[in-house]
């Protein structure tokens, strides 16, 4: 314990944020910028975007499940909801109902009535513990599925709504796939930096003492409730930018985008990524659209009935959480805690990160 | 609670002028009476030691006190405000504090998170997104905090890694936090060492002589060395009080401790 103590001390005093983003930020950083010059549009549209995405729609499950300790399976209903709303206040080719309000009023409208569901789902949600907070949330995820597949009047039932796109602006077409990727790039990073941001406010360090021990948490005096449906608000927003660049990825959004299947697959994403930290929920992402889109393949490749494609997925993640319960990240913390061990002693080398 | 108005006693503006009253308090599990009219009045900045064995409801009665728990019956006043039906952080907030007798921490969090949110509780802010800066007053005063109960070596430890002893030690910052009136200390010697205890009872004779306290302890050279006033209670009421000299010295209360002639 005595070594972590003083320069763990004197690195929470750095001055800038900028000194204290590792290099391998830098890096990566880079990769992602200039990774467009290199690959083909289908892998920047079908691959990384909808990593991007994908890891948006998982990070507020993260933030949840992670610091909150509230496993959600109503993340990609919300996500569907605000791709819903777009569609019925902006343009789609269901002229009957797409409002066609401007994209200004459209977006803030789609994401405020994200958050006032999440807070309301939230708020029921709070209410129980464990697998009870996954059952209703599962619950309200498959009503939500029904419910769009068979009303016709606000969500176009079966069909749903296509030629959702976004906003033509700045003079550029954002369903271009450099712009698109750019848009989700940019999205995909201000959300992970500001759920990491937020770990560390009192809001976030609240969610994670109520994580460990909500009980604790009101005898110091916090709104255990107020906190959680507050954590429950946020990660609507979150979700729902997901679900309006989902929608515009696939320029529709119908019921199978909210499904059940699809609202596991949000859940899947996040704990193979691993929950601890909001970079899980983006590689849990890439490994899982990457998978969905070359499992086919793969299967080809070997001779076999590229049918069973499910199958490799599903492979996939029994390994990865059957060598680490805790995701790639788990896996990734054994490997630098194995790597700082001194072969001789065992002992710690004393090298720690946050 | 409708008969708390009887209290005449004491100074008029605080209401009384006692820090903690409890008036007939019972509480009920079913069938089993933890608690059978208890009555307690201690002033401010007094130190009291609850003893008793196993069982006579010392614990519960933290727990009504603090709003863990509603009692069946009677009433609580805080610095002679009624706080029977006050939900816990409602009492936090009027400076009511206590430890735990089983560590209850944020375990994922570091020591200075622990005592942060213990200082923040009881202050504004508590949903806010942005993090606290350098020289933050908050920050400040829980680093302060951790100093106070010898943690600072371990200031940025996870608390999963701590000792027990450690972990004891980190229970008395967080109810230090956001000026404390009154603490409930719920066992903070069990299971520390000899050397442990002896920093402890520094720390609990170092307070502030505005702060007062019950302390529950089986211990009872700490118990003693800690406290003015002794209440004894057995079976889930109150049987004897006294100064700890005198309780040290009362036959009755050897019998029980030394598992005498008890009525068990």
């Amino acid at each position: 314990m005595a070594e972590t103590s003083s320069p763990s001390v004197l690195r929470a005093e750095t001055n800038s944020w900028f000194d204290r983003v590792p290099p391998a930020y830098w890096v990566l950083g880079v990769v992602l910028l200039v990774i467009p010059a290199f690959v083909s549009d289908f892998v920047m549209g079908e691959i990384m975007a909808r990593a991007f995405i994908m890891g948006i729609i998982a990070l507020s499950l993260m933030l949840l499940g992670g610091y909150g300790g509230m496993v959600s399976l109503a993340q990609m209903a919300f996500a569907g909801f605000a791709g819903y709303m777009i569609a019925v206040f902006g343009t789609s080719a269901i002229t009957d109902i797409s409002q066609g309000w401007p994209w200004w009023i459209v977006i803030p409208l789609a994401l405020i009535l994200t958050i006032i569901l999440s807070t309301a789902v939230g708020w029921l949600a709070v209410r129980t513990e464990g697998i009870y907070t996954i059952m209703i949330t599962l619950a309200i995820a498959a009503a939500f599925f029904y419910f769009t597949r068979q009303n016709y009047d606000i969500f176009n039932g079966f069909q749903g709504f296509n030629s959702v796109l976004p906003p033509q602006l700045f003079g550029v077409d954002w369903r271009g796939s450099y712009a698109f990727y750019y848009l989700t790039l940019f999205w995909a990073i201000l959300g992970y930096a500001v759920v990491l941001y937020i770990s560390r406010a009192p809001f976030g360090l609240a969610l994670q003492g109520v994580r460990d021990n909500p009980r604790r948490m009101s005898a110091l005096g916090y709104n255990v409730t107020a906190h959680r449906v507050a954590a429950y608000a946020f990660a609507g927003l979150i979700a729902g930018i997901g679900g309006i660049l989902l929608t515009w990825q696939l320029s529709q959004i119908s019921p199978g985008t909210v499904g059940i299947g699809a609202a596991i697959d949000v859940l899947v994403i996040a704990v193979v990524g691993g929950l601890r930290h909001p970079i899980g929920p983006f590689i849990g992402a890439f490994i899982f659209v990457v998978l969905e889109t070359f499992a086919k393949d793969f299967l080809v490749t070997l001779g076999l009935s590229g049918d069973r494609f499910q199958l490799v997925i599903g492979l996939g993640f029994l390994i990865i959480v059957f060598f680490s319960p805790d995701g790639l990240l788990g896996l990734w913390d054994k490997f630098r805690a194995a790597r700082n061990r001194d072969p001789l002693t065992g002992q710690d080398r004393g090298e720690r990160e946050l | 609670m409708s008969d708390v108005s009887v209290m005449t006693r004491g100074d008029p503006q605080t209401g009384s002028g006692y820090a903690l009253e409890l008036r007939d308090i019972s509480k009920k599990f079913g069938a089993l009476e933890a608690l059978a009219g208890i009555n307690m009045l201690v002033r401010p900045g007094e130190r009291r030691a609850v003893l008793g064995s196993n069982g006579a409801g010392k614990t519960t009665l933290f727990n009504c006190i603090t709003g863990d728990f509603m009692p069946t019956t009677g009433a609580i006043r805080f610095f002679g405000e009624d706080i029977t039906v006050f939900p816990a952080q409602e009492r936090i907030r009027r400076g009511l504090r206590r430890t735990y007798q089983i560590s209850l921490l944020f375990t994922g969090l570091t020591v200075l998170d622990n005592v942060y949110l213990a200082c923040r509780g009881v202050s504004r802010g508590r949903f806010s997104f942005v993090r606290p800066r350098r020289g933050d007053a908050l920050m400040q005063t829980a680093e302060e905090l951790v100093a106070t109960v010898n943690l600072s070596d371990a200031i940025n430890t996870p608390v999963s890694e701590l000792s027990y002893g450690q972990q004891r030690q980190l229970e008395i910052a967080m109810a230090l936090s956001g000026a404390p009136r009154f603490i409930l200390f719920d066992e903070p010697a069990a299971g520390l060492s000899p050397t442990e205890r002896v920093e402890l009872i520094k720390i609990l004779t170092g307070l502030p002589s505005h702060v007062g306290y019950i302390i529950i302890e089986h211990d009872m050279d700490v118990a003693l060395r800690v406290s003015e006033q002794v209440t004894m209670m057995h079976n889930g009421r109150i049987f004897k009080e006294g100064k700890p000299a005198e309780i040290e010295d009362d036959a009755e209360v050897q019998a029980l401790y030394l598992g005498g002639n008890a009525d068990e």
